[in-house]
């Protein structure tokens, strides 16, 4: 086709030359910090550009901002998940048990105004404001690997804080030996309640040091904005070394405890999903195996599944909390 | 109605419309719109189609029976072996985008996953009834055996079902798998109903 615009003086950029914000925000940053720093520092910062800079917006909820974190291991480098497929593929029950039910359904959750209920062994129990709850810990971005049970997994940049914040802040009594997280269940908004998969409300817990452990996070968002419903909006747990699923969505109790509690999916299914629910290659799932993943939005049709990493990649930072456990008795 | 079943074009036409879940499919996999884990998509797509093309195959004597139309049976092999090719893809799907046609891991999860078994049995027989398929198989079988023979389409009903029930069984979200059952359950029904009845 000929596009004869020469003589208006009048010239058309084709779709194709326009730069996407995203790059065209990375430049901006890259520049930016060429002009802030010495070349040597800017040289580094470009090459940990992922380290250095949150991710941008992905343009579709309220901003929240966050410096990136510098726990060890909290920032990932693996490729980012598309947006799309993190916010349009997931599981999250209380909406319905197929992966795309939460985006379409999760829109009636009310997440404002909101309330996080602390009771148990604590010398502080109370009802906290999501506002004031976010004010307790400076707000970071973490790159995590998400490993699901059933064999997929994703990258997504959370934002939040260390649990470990709120946890000191409330102050455990010393009987205090595990932590509770209780999930929002409204007949009203959920529509998943009514099948019979589960109990609700959705339930699951971590020993102490599990919830103290810096990698432990409390997320208010994700990909530079507040939390979307069908992720569990407006907070929820993210623990990168376990199977999705022992990172509560919608979180509405937190409950200190000196015995170890009963999961939801413990309960459900006792022989197939265990307390720890460590992401494990060697432990397979009883009806599948758990040796390998596909890693959604970057492994084609035709790609090979990816080798699953002890505690999803994360044996240097947390391998130490099992010491001496036998991981296929406590899987 | 029936005139325009016995023309030839019918045939033809028919063997189109069953293809086409397959041709979108492909489509949608080639352009990228099989959404987040496209594998997963692909394999479900190609079972779903199975159970209906199955549905649709043992549809075909309750319906000549029912409306008096002899010339439905012109259709059967056709859409038994539709069928049979979906069943075909459902499994390559299996083996190359969920295993990459390992062997050693394929035997594994055969016996980790039971439900797989059975849509492997499943299979195993179609491949049996497509093997017989030709008139030289029935000349060569005989009219009783082979019409013996492919009456196991009946077991490939119900271990079709209880696959699509064990898959579904983790997440216990059976509304899909009722409605094939239900369906299943009476173009089943109805032929034991019929042989009572004669007797």
């Amino acid at each position: 086709m000929r596009n004869d615009t020469g003589r208006s003086g009048f010239i058309h950029p084709v779709p194709s030359e326009i730069t996407p914000e995203a790059i065209y925000q990375t430049r901006r940053h890259v520049i930016r910090s060429l002009a802030a720093g010495s070349a040597g520092m800017a040289l580094t910062a470009w090459g940990l550009r992922e380290a250095h800079a949150q991710t941008p917006r992905a343009g579709q909820l309220a901003p929240l901002a966050a410096v990136p974190s510098a726990v060890p291991g909290a920032l990932n480098m693996d490729r980012l998940t598309a947006y799309k497929d993190a916010t349009g593929y997931n599981n999250f029950y209380e909406f319905g048990t197929d992966k795309g039910d939460p985006a379409k359904r999760a829109h009636t959750l009310v997440t404002q105004p909101w309330t996080v209920e602390i009771e148990g062994l604590v010398k502080k129990p109370g009802r906290v404001n999501l506002e004031d709850l976010m004010k307790w810990g400076a707000m970071e971005e973490r790159i995590y690997r998400l490993r699901c049970v059933e064999g997929w997994s994703m990258v997504i940049p959370w934002i939040g804080y260390s649990l470990a914040n709120l946890i000191k802040r409330v102050e455990p009594q010393p009987g205090a030996k595990f932590v509770e997280f209780v999930t929002q269940a409204d007949p009203k908004t959920m529509p998943g309640l009514r099948g019979g998969a589960l109990d609700w409300p959705y339930v699951e817990a971590l020993r102490m040091d599990e919830a103290m452990h810096p990698l432990t996070l409390l997320a208010f968002g994700m990909y530079g904005e507040v939390m979307p419903k069908q992720n569990g909006a407006p907070l929820r747990l993210v623990v990168p070394w376990k199977y999705g699923f022992k990172s509560g969505k919608s979180l509405v109790k937190i409950r200190f405890t000196d015995k170890q509690p009963v999961s939801s999916w413990e309960k459900a299914a006792p022989q197939e999903y265990g307390f720890y629910s460590n992401v494990n290659p060697l432990v397979d799932h009883p009806r599948w195996s758990q040796a390998t993943e596909r890693r959604i939005g970057e492994d084609g049709l035709l790609a090979k599944k990816r080798k699953t990493l002890m505690f999803n990649g994360y044996e240097a930072q947390v391998g130490q909390l099992y010491a001496g456990m036998d991981l296929k008795k406590f899987f | 109605m029936r005139a325009a079943l016995r023309h030839p074009a019918s045939w033809w036409l028919l063997l189109a419309v069953g293809l086409l879940p397959l041709v979108w499919l492909l489509a949608q996999a080639l352009q990228d719109q099989l959404g987040a884990n496209p594998a997963e998509a692909l394999i479900r797509a190609l079972g779903d189609w199975t159970l209906r093309s199955l549905c649709v195959v043992l549809a075909v004597t309750p319906l000549r029976t029912w409306l008096g139309w002899p010339e439905l049976l012109r259709f059967r092999r056709m859409l038994g072996l539709l069928c049979f090719g979906y069943a075909c893809l459902h499994l390559l799907g299996y083996a190359w985008f969920d295993l990459g046609f390992e062997g050693a891991e394929m035997v594994r999860d055969i016996v980790k996953r039971p439900f797989i078994l059975v849509g492997f049995t499943a299979f195993v027989i179609l491949v049996a009834l497509a093997a017989t398929s030709s008139n030289r198989a029935v000349r060569w079988l005989g009219g009783k055996r082979w019409q013996w023979l492919h009456k196991s389409v009946y077991a490939v009903a119900v271990l079709a079902i209880l696959h699509f029930w064990w898959m579904r069984a983790g997440k216990q979200d059976f509304a899909e798998v009722w409605v094939y059952a239900g369906l299943l359950a009476i173009l089943l029904g109805w032929r034991v109903v019929r042989k009572l009845q004669r007797r």
